[in-house]
């Protein structure tokens, strides 16, 4: 009497009794001569020839296999319609060392996850996809899926797959092997032992090449579903065989390295990162607080490209260094790109209520529309500065200190028409008195990365501060020419 | 040592100081600050920062590294925020810890992106599918959008559940002092966490329960937390509330511009004072009643058409007159423009 041995066994990788059901633990709930089981055991056995079980993680999709981790004793995450490849690259980027499979059906990978199964494949996750095509929804009861075929009836394409109403199949192995990140894309079949030995070689090269780091791997099987086809198994079988796979071409579509030079982030500390390490450019040095009783409001405006946020936050910034509580708050959006821009900044002695200024105390008009728009805002006995040699003839502002100083001429003649902010921070620093000159230059040279432009810019500063303090009497009430009266 | 920070930049220094090392995110104004300084930060200590191709996949990739065990975060406004509702729902669901900080802009559809406050129902009722909670956040100040931030991840952890950070286009905006404190983060233990080894082979992350009972099961579990989450983790500030005779309430930009209200009332000698909510959601709807006890009637300022003020209303349960005054679009009322609309109802004439 000859001895026989148990040469197909139930792979460890699974588990012992499939807590699915009640009864007939024994069994998976897949439908007889389904392409899931086979998969599956493809799957677990590759996993345990690999030695990967502890390390692997398993992504269930939604579909027939959204019960996978019924089966698979691994750490097991279920997903989203779709989803799974999604999933799978933050389990990843956050397990780099775990083996994470994406099980994904047709609709779930082709239908409603098509973006996410591009973008994980064109990333190159170090992932690997089992991507079941049966060319039908199983578990919803047999609709059209991405990969019908024409002509295949359904119960949504009841006329059977319309091209001119539903379109072709698509085609994902193909269309993946075009991306440049993925290393292994194959297509194989469950329709005879011949080839579901080829699919179970396949299967175990993909989790291979992840052991390896090599990058995104992707194996496409060709899969029954007797139910939905109406078929007995082995009529299925034959039908992946001899037609399905006539529409989706078996073979590898993509096997190779993964070349590409990385571009490294530089470390840093934690505290460099978040600007608390001393060096950084917006500490307070020592000052002793200023005596500040009540609140200055400011609004800045001008042309989007003529500084006027940075003015905004020089201002805010030297006050924070004054110990003042200092909010700014921008016009923000497409309005940055083109046109108008403008801020407000409060500098307060107290903790600040509305950020938004609507009556300043200061209004910086960098423009004449800016002048003409927020003008007649300016507080009673509030200052105006603005950006030319006189105010235009037919404006007149009651009640406020106007000085105008050409800032973006003396910009021209400084040399660089971008530091016109900065002449407008010397001149409004000598007309008003609301934050010291010193701090701002300080404040400048720490912000200031360019040597040039820091020469250029403490020129500006400083010329803006003479320009009011030789050419405007600041105080008096300013006629349209600009001087005082 | 305070630094000059805009509210968005907070956000992810919080994040980072949490010990988030996991950002997924997806650009749109006005939120799209966070994804670049994520971007900036994060890979400087390590961490990762995946630009994803939707807002979809994103808050599914916070789903996955959720699953892993780690402090994970994304950001979004409006229109993004509404593609993420699906994946929240899963989120909360699997019992996945995350935190999510939305900026809202003006809707419904595109709308614009200047500052509105008109997602407080998808974020504090769930915006997706099925009984679940958002634990929700509204920071009024840049050093708000870090504590809060921080806060949150706390909150996210403890319960198990999405934290939202809701704030507006003008807080992540502006610019104010931030005092940040480099302290190194508590990481709580997650045994649940699927981590691709031995210890964690077990475990499974799902939102599937098959049999009703066991569905049944599972929300009431869900049900518990949040019931704790409410007696818990309700927050608020208030304002010169003592001797006030109108409350206002407002939350986020709203509560600071009626901070002003208030003192330009009260120099007018009329006695106001501000309840902000902190916590949208737990909803400080006890601290509420108890401090408009006091006071002969509240009004609700937001921007949106009415939504918190729903809130509001439930809480007092009708106990006290409850006005509203609402801008949208972007238009941010100014501390004047809502003076001049708290007299009118007071029927003050000043």
């Amino acid at each position: 009497m000859s001895e026989y041995k148990l040469v197909h066994g139930r792979s460890p990788v699974f588990y012992k009794r499939f807590e699915r059901k009640e009864e007939n633990q024994h069994q998976t709930h897949y439908c007889p001569g389904c392409g899931h089981g086979v998969t599956h055991k493809m799957i677990a056995e590759a996993l345990d020839e690999l030695g990967l079980q502890d390390r692997t993680i398993m992504v269930s999709p939604v579909g027939c296999s959204v019960f996978a981790y019924y089966y698979f004793d691994t750490g097991n995450v279920q997903a989203a319609h779709g989803r799974a490849s999604a999933v799978a690259t933050g389990l990843k980027r956050a397990n780099p060392g775990a083996i994470v499979i994406s099980y994904q059906g047709d609709g779930d990978l082709a239908a409603i996850g098509t973006a996410e199964i591009i973008h994980a494949a064109n990333r190159g996750e170090n992932i690997t996809v089992f991507f079941l095509n049966n060319a039908t929804y199983g578990m919803t009861g047999g609709q059209m899926a991405p990969t019908t075929l024409v002509g295949q009836v359904s119960t949504t394409t009841p006329w059977g797959r319309r091209p001119n109403n539903e379109g072709g199949p698509i085609k994902m192995a193909e269309l993946i092997s075009t991306l440049d990140a993925p290393v292994y894309v194959e297509r194989v079949a469950l329709s005879d032992s011949k080839h579901i030995i080829q699919a179970r070689r396949a299967v175990k090269k993909a989790l291979e090449l992840q052991k390896q780091g090599a990058g995104f791997t992707m194996v496409e099987i060709l899969s029954p579903c007797p139910t939905t086809l109406k078929m007995e198994p082995k009529m299925a079988r034959r039908w992946v065989g001899e037609t399905l796979a006539k529409e989706f071409p078996l073979g590898v579509f993509r096997d190779r390295k993964r070349v590409f030079e990385p571009i490294s982030v530089p470390q840093a500390s934690l505290a460099e990162v978040l600007g608390i390490d001393g060096k950084s450019v917006t500490k307070e040095e020592g000052h002793v607080r200023r005596k500040h009783t009540r609140a200055t409001t400011l609004k800045i405006a001008g042309f989007g490209g003529q500084g006027i946020l940075l003015l905004g936050q020089l201002i805010a910034e030297t006050g924070m260094r004054e110990h003042m509580e200092v909010s700014w708050l921008p016009s923000y959006g497409p309005e940055m790109r083109s046109g108008s821009a403008h801020c407000h900044v409060t500098l307060s002695p107290e903790r600040i209520g509305s950020p938004m200024v609507s009556h300043p105390d200061i209004l910086v008009a960098m423009n004449e529309p800016s002048l003409r728009k927020f003008g007649a805002q300016v507080k009673p006995g509030g200052t105006i500065l603005y950006n030319g040699r006189s105010l235009p003839e037919d404006l007149h502002f009651d009640g406020v200190t106007v000085a105008c100083v050409p800032a973006s001429a003396i910009a021209d003649q400084i040399g660089s028409t971008k530091v016109a902010n900065i002449v407008m921070l010397g001149a409004l620093l000598e007309a008003t008195d609301c934050l010291p000159f010193t701090t701002a230059q300080e404040v400048l040279s720490s912000l200031a990365k360019n040597p040039e432009l820091t020469e250029k810019d403490e020129r500006a500063l400083e010329e803006g501060r003479n320009y009011l303090d030789t050419e405007v009497m600041v105080g008096a009430q300013a006629g349209p020419d600009g001087c005082g009266e | 040592m305070r630094q000059l920070c805009k509210g968005n930049v907070a956000v992810v220094k919080a994040a980072i100081m949490a010990g988030c090392r996991f950002f997924f995110g997806y650009p749109i104004t006005p939120a799209s600050e966070i994804a670049e300084y994520a971007a900036l930060l994060i890979p400087q200590v390590g961490g990762t920062f995946v630009q994803a191709e939707s807002e979809v996949s994103a808050i599914n990739m916070v789903y996955g590294a959720s699953s892993a065990g780690k402090r994970v975060m994304t950001a979004s406004s409006g229109p993004g925020i509404s593609l993420m509702q699906e994946g929240i729902s899963y989120l909360a669901g699997a019992e996945l810890p995350c935190v999510i900080a939305e900026v809202m802009r003006s809707g419904p559809g595109l709308g614009n992106i200047a500052p509105e406050q008109s997602d407080y129902f998808a974020m504090t009722k769930g915006g997706g599918h099925g009984c679940y909670r958002n634990i929700v956040l509204a920071p009024s100040s840049v050093q708000e959008m870090a504590s809060l931030t921080l806060l949150a991840f706390e909150l996210a952890d403890k319960y198990r559940n999405p934290a939202v950070l809701l704030a507006d286009g003008f807080v992540g905006q502006m610019m104010e002092p931030l005092e940040l404190e480099l302290v190194e983060a508590a990481l709580p233990e997650k045994p649940w966490a699927v981590k691709g080894n031995l210890e964690t082979r077990p475990n499974l992350i799902c939102s599937i329960h098959l049999t009703p009972d066991a569905m049944e099961a599972h929300v009431r579990h869900l049900e518990e937390k949040y019931k704790q989450c409410e007696r818990d983790e309700a927050r608020w500030e208030t304002y010169l509330t003592e001797d006030a005779e109108v409350l206002l309430v407002g939350y986020g930009i709203v509560s600071r511009v009626l901070r002003s209200t208030v003192d330009l009332a009260r120099q007018q000698g009329v006695k106001v004072g501000l309840f902000r909510p902190i916590s949208l959601w737990p909803f400080p709807s006890k601290a509420l009643v108890e401090t408009a006890r006091r006071t002969a009637k509240v009004m609700v300022f937001e921007l949106s058409t009415g939504q918190m003020v729903e809130d509001v209303r439930l809480a007092l349960g009708g106990s006290k007159p409850v006005e509203f005054y609402s801008r949208v679009g972007g238009n941010v009322p100014s501390a004047e423009e809502c003076k001049a609309e708290l007299f009118a109802r007071m029927e003050v004439s000043v």
